[in-house]
């Protein structure tokens, strides 16, 4: 690791080897222009914060805890508005996974995918068979009929992954999903996102604070200063998808992996 | 070149992670597969399961209710002098001296009756009312701020003090007992249910908003459900709470009929001393039939909501 970083050069490369392929000229799912964000308790949370995030890009936000990352999450999701500039969302549907699964321990897995269905109003046969095929994609076939509390942290997971991709969406957020989760659940979960985010085609933030997470499965990753956060770095990443795990052992991950380190401790 | 050999070793050892991981997920699922398939055979075991699993449930019960009655004989014929032994007649004697006594099992039977349905009703009624109560407050902070003080004063207001002026303005039939019952029985049933609305964590909430659910969705779909443990936990200790109110009621309400509480009173003033102790051991059983009902019903219907037996 020490040696890597050692050898990380000042500026980083620009895309060369087939570099995920995202038109810029085609309008962001989700922009953030001169966004900040004042709580009512005085905290300045966010400042400056430019963000596009456009179709099939995967773009993740690293920071050091209490940077403001969930709070940028939460305005993306219009579940919090902002104090100063504008959020522009091009997405008819807008997914969000939160921190904890976050399931109705009194409803099946089948039945908390359901859900989102039933709130919207979609009928009950056409909502059963696409929770179905949700979980299937998942891999919890077998599992429709259990409830949260016979299931692991993972397969939890795995459920409210299902919940937030049964409704199709064109804009993914992701709070910091993996967290609770144990090393090797974890890097089986990367895969499987990586895997689902490349069938599905949404536009995706990912919040984390694992760097290596966020190089792993991101198209682009931004480095956020303490609070108030601000974008302090923004890296495009090299590899196309699929990636495979042993990405993570190549002497270009590591390097990035040690540059963005550099960053966010330089602005923590 | 040992760099290589280096990036090697570690590619292996990728590898065994990655089949690591697939081992630890697939012992997980075997894991929940194992809980399913031993849960399911004790179901499916039938008549004989649950027999034996209520007798393993009230196996502590009989083994308690077998020490009280040691105790009560050695104090009877040990402690007590045959002089005194009035004080507390041995349980047999109570028994031979009343269950075959028409003058005393009939009216007792009766007045049982009429607070058995003193107290389901005051339950039905505090159950409605309670949880009434606890919805309105969660919808609004407001209502919350204004009603919570309400419940508070009902829970500590001394009933005793209260009960004679609840006969003066009422009179003294069912009704009057009826509002005692109640009164004494709501609050747990107001602080479990709201406490039970309010436990939905608030991403649980998130979710329901980022899908614009409706108020009334985000309350049957999500508040009231995640209450239903709560709100039988309220149910429980309003129970135990109704059948005490439905005997306080009785106990000051002499006047008109006479409920299992008035009969208390009477034989105490008289020194009866077999039939109180009767009367005593039908309320106590009362009680802890009551109770048990609630605790069961809790038990299967929370049991099923979840999936999996917690309690």
């Amino acid at each position: 690791m020490s040696t890597v970083a050692a050898t990380t050069p000042t500026t980083m490369p620009t895309a060369t080897t087939s570099a995920p392929t995202v038109d810029a000229t085609v309008e962001p799912t989700l922009a953030f222009h001169d966004v900040a964000k004042v709580f009512a308790t005085g905290t300045r949370a966010l400042e400056d914060v430019s963000i596009d995030v456009r179709p099939g890009e995967f773009v993740s936000v690293v920071g050091p805890s209490g940077c403001g990352k969930s709070t940028l999450l939460r305005l993306a999701a219009g579940l919090d508005a902002a104090t100063e500039g504008d959020i522009d969302v091009r997405a008819d549907t807008t997914s969000f996974v939160f921190q904890e699964a976050t399931l109705l321990e009194w409803r099946t897995a089948q039945r908390n995918v359901e859900l989102v269905g039933e709130l919207a109003g979609v009928g009950a046969a056409e909502r059963r068979r696409r929770a179905a095929e949700t979980l299937e994609l998942v891999g919890l076939k077998g599992f429709e009929n259990q409830h949260p509390r016979a299931l692991s942290g993972g397969m939890r997971m795995r459920v409210s992954i299902a919940r937030a991709l049964v409704a199709e969406p064109q804009l993914a957020l992701f709070d910091e999903p993996f967290g609770a989760l144990d090393e090797i659940t974890r890097l089986k979960m990367q895969t499987e996102l990586q895997r689902l985010f490349q069938l599905k085609g949404f536009a995706a933030m990912f919040i984390t604070h694992s760097i290596s997470e966020a190089v792993y499965l991101s198209s682009r990753v931004l480095v956020m200063s303490g609070r108030p956060g601000r974008i302090v770095d923004d890296i495009e990443l090299p590899w196309s998808y699929p990636r495979s795990p042993e990405l993570r052992y190549e002497p270009e991950f590591g390097r990035i992996v040690g540059h963005l380190s550099h960053a966010l401790e330089a602005h923590s | 070149m040992s760099q290589n050999l280096a990036l090697k070793a570690r590619s292996a050892g990728t590898d065994a992670t990655a089949a690591e991981a697939t081992a630890v997920d697939a012992a997980a699922s075997t894991e929940t597969t194992t809980a399913t398939m031993a849960a399911r055979p004790a179901r499916s075991k039938g008549t004989g399961g649950i027999v034996r699993a209520a007798w393993s449930r009230a196996l502590p019960i009989v083994a308690a209710l077998l020490g009280i009655i040691a105790v009560w004989y050695a104090v009877s014929y040990l402690l007590l002098s045959e002089s005194r032994r009035f004080l507390l007649p041995p349980p047999h004697q109570v028994l031979a001296e009343t269950i075959g006594n028409d003058k005393i099992i009939g009216p007792m039977i009766a007045a049982l009756g009429q607070t058995i349905t003193v107290a389901l009703i005051g339950l039905a009624i505090a159950v409605v009312i309670g949880m009434g109560w606890a919805i309105v407050m969660s919808q609004w902070t407001m209502a919350e701020k204004i009603l919570y003080p309400y419940a508070v004063i009902l829970q500590t207001i001394p009933i005793l003090a209260l009960t004679p002026l609840i006969g003066i303005w009422m009179g003294y039939g069912l009704p009057a007992r009826i509002v005692v019952c109640v009164i004494i029985a709501v609050f747990p049933m107001i602080s479990n249910t709201l406490f039970g609305l309010q436990s939905a964590t608030p991403a649980a909430h998130d979710l329901f908003t980022l899908q614009k659910a409706t108020k009334w969705q985000r309350m049957t779909k999500l508040m009231l459900p995640a209450a239903i443990p709560s709100i039988f936990t309220g149910l429980r200790q309003s129970a135990g709470l109704a059948v005490i109110g439905a005997i306080v009621g009785d106990f000051f309400f002499q006047q008109g009929s006479q409920g299992i509480g008035g009969l208390l009173r009477t034989y105490t003033l008289r020194l009866n001393m077999e039939p109180l102790f009767l009367a005593i051991i039908f309320t106590a059983l009362f009680g802890v039939i009551v109770f048990s009902i609630f605790a069961a019903l809790d038990r299967v219907v929370v049991g099923r909501l979840f999936g999996v037996a917690t309690r």
